[in-house]
């Protein structure tokens, strides 16, 4: 098979996959495009901000710190506590991302919450180049958030909302992958960790700041309980 | 702010980003293999993860007044409904955010 092929490939297995991020991402960089034009920012603003931040959570975060007082060092700490989940989805890709050549960089500059579900889930066929499967997955979610954005910025406050809810797309997609993790496992230890650490955090500590709580939690329980987890058969 | 707090603040904000997204690889991936315990943790960390990330979708659902987190508990009931009959991602993912949509715009 020569070069093109293999990308074409790659792209037709990919793409189906990020259907729901299309959906979910062009509804949300729309809105955040919006928000970003009635706070009197120009559609350059939403565009590079969403091509070299690419965070939905901390861009949402970063309309009301442009707006605020210059707070470079609140604004690092801030920025690092919204964004540490990425730490996870580094470790847990530290396997699959080896042997990627050029895209290796890439696909790390836009490790995003959606992306890392679909590359650490799918199971890519034989056939198809597991590097270009990845680089597509996260080349198309981010090239989906980059024009909503861009839409958003342009056209501000013109769009009217009959799309209510469309961004529900992304919640029943992790359902979706949580589901088929479940039904793939025989003990399920680490997706009742997961579950029962954000549940609990969440109600101790709100919504704002139940996410590092939850890490810290998960952490301690998956090191705490290694050795049924390990001999559990659920990891390889 | 000035424009160039502007560009700082941004700036620092891509910093703090790709600290989190480059720090695993920068640690551990330096040819020699990771230890057993971060070995462990990349196996064991997705479920919980994609745990995690559900109720983070969820977080601001007021399960105590409005609609009572009726709408969303009925989306996920859908997409779970479905994709256990029909196993096929998109289908489960489409019938549940149609059915939401249509409870958020007309009945709550």
């Amino acid at each position: 098979m020569n070069n093109s092929s293999v990308r074409m490939k790659a792209l037709k297995a990919a793409f189906p996959n990020t259907i729901p991020i299309l959906a979910g991402f062009l509804f949300l960089g729309i809105s955040y495009g919006i928000i970003m034009n009635v706070s009197g920012f120009s559609f350059w603003y939403p565009l590079i901000i969403s091509l070299v931040v690419y965070g939905g959570s901390l861009q949402f975060v970063m309309v009301t710190m442009l707006l605020s007082t210059f707070a470079p060092v609140q604004t690092f700490f801030a920025a690092l506590l919204i964004q540490a989940r990425h730490l996870f989805y580094g470790i847990a890709m530290l396997s699959k991302y080896k042997d990627t050549g050029w895209k290796k960089p890439y696909l790390i500059f836009a490790l995003c919450d959606e992306s890392f579900s679909i590359n650490c889930s799918v199971e890519v066929p034989d056939d198809v180049d597991k590097g270009w499967f990845m680089f597509f997955v996260t080349f198309l979610d981010q090239s989906y958030w980059v024009i909503g954005s861009l839409v958003g910025g342009l056209l501000g406050s013109l769009i009217s909302f009959n799309t209510e809810g469309l961004d529900f797309a992304m919640t029943a997609m992790f359902v979706v992958i949580l589901l088929e993790q479940w039904l793939k496992e025989k003990k399920h230890y680490s997706s009742l960790i997961g579950v029962i650490c954000s549940v609990a955090c969440l109600m101790i500590f709100g919504a704002d700041s139940f996410l590092i709580p939850t890490m810290i939690c998960i952490l301690c329980l998956l090191t705490l309980f290694r050795k049924p987890i390990e001999k559990g058969g659920d990891i390889a | 702010m000035t424009l160039w707090q502007q560009i700082v603040t941004i700036a620092i904000c891509v910093l703090a980003t790709m600290i989190t997204r480059f720090l695993p690889f920068a640690v551990f991936s330096s040819g020699k293999p990771a230890p057993k315990y971060i070995e462990y943790l990349g196996k064991a960390l997705p479920p919980a993860i994609f745990g995690m990330l559900v109720v983070y979708c969820l977080k601001s659902v007021e399960v105590l007044s409005g609609s009572y987190g009726l709408p969303e508990l009925m989306g996920i009931l859908v997409t779970v409904g479905l994709h256990l009959w029909k196993r096929q991602m998109i289908l489960s993912i489409a019938g549940g955010t149609v059915c939401y949509m249509a409870l958020v715009q007309f009945v709550f």
